[in-house]
């Protein structure tokens, strides 16, 4: 389409009405991050401590999912896959060579190179091709992947997955500080052993990765991406390898998947395909991406609390609900707390429709429309 | 090199393909298992084809690509499956032609399910989304989340048995290789189905229309017609197709779970990867060699039957990135 | 004699970008009349937003006396327009004749209307049965243009028809053309200003995006400093 003629570009939305959600957002996003950074002293309970890990986690995740598919307008269903790759990585080592850093450090890196490498391949094979093929190919790759995983059990310890020892270093029995009398110093009620330095592991590697990803946004290649993505041909005649960036990026996003399910693999202990490869992770993500806001890094941030906030109560009043309407056809097992899928979805149908920049990314009056 | 491409050409060029798989696993698998394999194989492909072509025209033409195309493979299931419950005593019993009735009429309820449903996903989930592929596909990702909790909600989990016609259990005898009924009967099916489309869509104006639509919808409006009258007809008539495959996919599993359509929809991806997007001549191409591949391989090395589906696709991909039969030469 | 075809202050936008800025043309009746522009002037544009492939955000766009401004492509071209567009648009996989068929009032071909397209067109005979895509460039080039003249069309819109051609088949077309255009309205949007030259009765020339001259083509063609100053075009030389 060569008929570009004078570029002016049509004005955008009101610019106060951004400027206050957007101070809004970062007041949300900043509350959030300060509760998970106390958050070993906020929430003690081993429960929340799971939350809080796993929010950290799949943050970068979902992160860098965003990379993809907000700033660059990829749809890919391999995400998962990368992230499983880390984390089996990391499990096959950590059972095999034997609880120590070397271990994690060993297989880590073996997974995030296998990631690595398939990214490239998938990327360079399908990115020359239609949005929708490459759609369709990761997610036959994905499909592959979780087939292997379940098959080569001997490995992977097929559906049930693998059970394993980490560091010691990372056990309650650690002590980090200890007072005089050789006892384990408390800070607020909470001790400073091996669980806390644990977290502290998870949630420093992930805000380093969130901030990386940050970076990566605001930098000239964050710029180009969005020009990819709001014009391929134009892009493609100024005079940008497409290809090539859209190669780079998957496999950066690839990357940290890869590191995020490190760090999965790390905090439970176990991996197996529901935690580490399932579509239902990925879906998850698909759901935390859209309601944070595509397209708005730190709308992940939103995206995963609510969802996991959601997750957590929506199935309690599901159950409430079900109980309730025990006398009608049909409408109980709708209600079933086990169907809380089902209306995730239409909530995803109906927001992708509605709100398709997401919470951040309306009220920020940016991000995809 | 250029003539025996020519001559290639001449012998039906990419058409090959499948009889060369089928000639060089001849060599590894013994002549009576491979007939078995290869029938299998046939009929399987039939009704992936069954589930694809619709998939690939209503890409082809409306450039929509609808993620939740399996939601109607798996209601064809159920709905069939729960068709031949209720009609236990016909689909059991002595008359050979009641047996058939019954299957005909569950395949009949599932394919006008298709169809509704088929409607209704046009006008309400996708029609919105029409230019925006990034919201179809999420859009699409979520109607099927929702279809699969439905079913989960109306049948419950737990694999449901399919009865079949008494008249096609079992198997006809060809020298000593035995045959399934029921996989020529699904063989038969898929052939009618595919005779029909390429009449339709070769014979009829409004074939003409669908197939100078997928190539250029545009140009098709600018030569004055309303193109988008036709989208709802094709979107509905590749859901009930859709639904007929899963119909008839209930009767050869003879056992069925509500992940069923996700599980096919990798398939039937690769299908229309790699037949190419928009003919029927592509899908039925694909279809026919991943369902050879796949029985050949799990026979062969059952671990990589899934796999070896997807370095197929690779390898084509390589070879042919817009498929082996597109309907728009790239 | 009156204007078939008239635009007025039309403004199009594609995407974020502001191409037309206030176009405004009058295309009088009969005869060919050219709009000449470099790349990227807004030619292929205003083609686009006159079939209403592309929305115009601003202005009239009259046909005869029908508003046709927010009219759906498929109504302007049953109201008489055709389209011819730079990339031919011809189907590849259908027929010589299924192509044309297409084209064809419910399908079935006037007898004699058919007959001056062979006779203008003879190579589309022989290639009657063959698929499109079998055809050489100048050869689609035709099939396309008989597209538009195989019913009758009061006006018919083409965008650079000569692109990527050889000479020879350059100068077939020309008398096509004149043959063509002494019964209905031809709008011929060109780079190559020695073709448009030897057809055109009239001319308006575009440039980002606006209407900078109209005149007649006998007065443009006279000018050379004219021509320099409006135009750097590619004159090239057959």
């Amino acid at each position: 389409m060569t008929d570009v003629a004078a570029d002016t570009p049509v004005q955008s939305a009101p610019a106060s009405a951004a400027r206050t959600g957007r101070m809004i957002v970062y007041a949300i996003v900043g509350l959030i991050g300060l509760a998970l950074l106390f958050a070993p002293f906020l929430f003690p309970d081993v429960r929340s401590q799971e939350v809080a890990a796993r929010i950290c986690i799949f943050i970068v995740l979902v992160a860098s999912y965003d990379l993809l598919i907000g700033y660059t307008g990829i749809v890919s269903f391999a995400h998962t896959m990368f992230f499983g790759l880390g984390a089996y990585g990391t499990a096959i080592a950590l059972k095999a060579m034997g609880p120590g850093f070397d271990a994690i450090l060993l297989g880590g890196a073996a997974g995030i190179a296998v990631a690595f490498v398939l990214a490239v391949l998938i990327g360079l094979l399908s990115l020359r091709v239609k949005a929708i093929f490459f759609a369709m190919v990761t997610l036959a790759a994905a499909s592959v992947m979780l087939v292997l995983a379940s098959q080569l059990s001997d490995i992977t310890g097929g559906e049930d997955g693998i059970l394993y020892e980490i560091p010691r270093f990372f056990s309650p029995a650690t002590r980090l500080l200890t007072d005089a009398d050789g006892k384990v110093v408390r800070l607020f009620g909470v001790a400073l052993n091996g669980k806390v330095a644990l977290y502290y592991f998870v949630f420093v590697v992930s805000a380093l990765l969130f901030a990386l990803m940050l970076r990566i946004v605001a930098s000239p290649l964050g710029t180009v991406l969005e020009a990819i993505r709001e014009n391929e041909m134009r892009a493609e005649a100024i005079g940008y390898r497409v290809v090539a960036y859209r190669t780079a990026i998957f496999c950066i996003a690839a990357v940290i998947a890869a590191i995020a399910g490190i760090l999965r693999a790390v905090w439970l202990k176990y991996t197996g395909p529901e935690v580490a490869l399932s579509f239902a992770i990925m879906i998850d993500i698909l759901l935390m991406v859209v309601i944070g806001g595509m397209g708005t890094m730190i709308g992940s941030v939103i995206g995963v609390v609510v969802m996991s906030l959601a997750q957590f109560y929506l199935k309690d009043v599901m159950q409430f609900a079900a109980e309730a309407t025990s006398g009608l056809p049909l409408v109980p097992d709708l209600l079933n707390a086990d169907r809380w899928l089902l209306w995730l979805g239409l909530l995803f149908i109906l927001l992708v429709y509605f709100f398709p920049a997401g919470i951040a990314g309306t009220l920020m009056g940016k991000g995809r429309r | 090199m250029d003539r025996l491409s020519a001559t290639l050409d001449r012998l039906g060029g990419v058409y090959l393909l499948p009889v060369a798989i089928g000639l060089l696993t001849l060599v590894v698998i013994p002549t009576s298992t491979w007939f078995t394999l290869t029938v299998a194989g046939l009929a399987m492909g039939m009704m992936i084809f069954l589930m694809a072509s619709g998939l690939s025209l209503i890409f082809g033409l409306m450039d929509v690509l609808n993620f939740g195309h399996s939601a109607f493979v798996s209601f064809g299931a159920f709905i069939a499956a729960a068709v031949l419950a209720a009609l236990a005593g016909w689909v059991g019993g002595d008359s050979p032609a009641l047996n058939i009735v019954a299957l005909l009429a569950a395949i009949a309820a599932a394919t006008a399910f298709g169809a509704a449903a088929g409607w209704f996903f046009e006008r309400v989930i996708v029609r919105p989304v029409y230019r925006d592929h990034l919201r179809q596909i999420l859009v699409t990702i979520g109607a099927l989340i929702v279809a699969e909790q439905l079913i989960l909600s109306i049948w419950g989990g737990v694999p449901i048995a399919v009865p079949r016609p008494r008249v096609l259990e079992g198997s006809i005898l060809f020298g000593n290789v035995a045959v399934e009924s029921y996989r020529i009967f699904a063989f038969a099916l898929g052939v009618a189905v595919y005779v029909a489309m390429h009449l339709v869509l070769n014979r009829t104006r409004i074939g003409l229309l669908i197939r100078a639509g997928v190539e250029n919808r545009e140009m098709v409006e600018a030569l004055g017609f309303r193109i988008e009258r036709l989208f709802i007809a094709v979107f509905m008539a590749g859901s009930a197709l859709a639904a007929m495959g899963g119909a008839m996919w209930a009767g050869y599993q003879g056992l069925i779970t509500p992940a069923l359509g996700s599980e096919m929809i990798v398939l039937v991806f690769i299908v229309v990867i790699i037949g190419g997007l928009g003919s029927i001549e592509g899908s039925l191409l694909g279809a026919i060699m991943v369902g050879l591949v796949a029985n050949y391989v799990a026979f062969l090395m059952p671990k990589m039957a899934l796999a070896s589906n997807m370095l197929l696709m690779m390898a084509i991909l390589l070879w042919r990135p817009y498929g082996l039969r597109p309907a728009v030469r790239g | 004699m009156g204007a078939i075809l008239r635009l007025d202050d039309v403004h199009t936008d594609i995407g974020r970008y502001h191409v037309l800025h206030g176009v405004s043309l009058d295309v009088p009746e009969g005869g060919v009349h050219v709009l000449l522009g470099r790349n990227g002037a807004g030619k292929t544009t205003t083609l686009r937003t006159i079939m209403g492939l592309w929305r115009a955000r601003r202005g009239a766009i009259v046909f005869r006396h029908h508003d046709i401004s927010a009219l759906h492509t498929a109504d302007v071209a049953r109201l008489g327009i055709a389209y011819v567009p730079e990339n031919m648009g011809i189907f590849g996989g259908l027929t010589v004749e299924e192509n044309l068929r297409l084209a064809a009032h419910g399908g079935s071909f006037d007898k004699d209307r058919l007959e001056r397209v062979l006779a203008l067109f003879p190579a589309l005979e022989k290639f009657w049965d063959r698929p499109a895509y079998a055809l050489s460039g100048g050869q689609k080039q035709m099939l396309a243009i008989a597209r538009a003249i195989i019913e009758n069309r009061d006006l018919i819109l083409i965008d650079e028809p000569t692109k990527g051609l050889a000479p020879s088949i350059i100068r077939a077309m020309i008398d096509a053309f004149r043959e063509i255009a002494s019964d209905t309205t031809i709008l011929l949007v060109e780079q190559n200003f020695l073709f448009a030259r030897a057809l055109g009765s009239s001319v308006a020339v575009i440039d980002d995006g606006r209407i900078v001259h109209t005149g007649s083509m006998a007065e443009l063609a006279a000018d050379e400093a004219l021509q320099t100053r409006l135009l750097s075009l590619s004159l090239e030389a057959h």
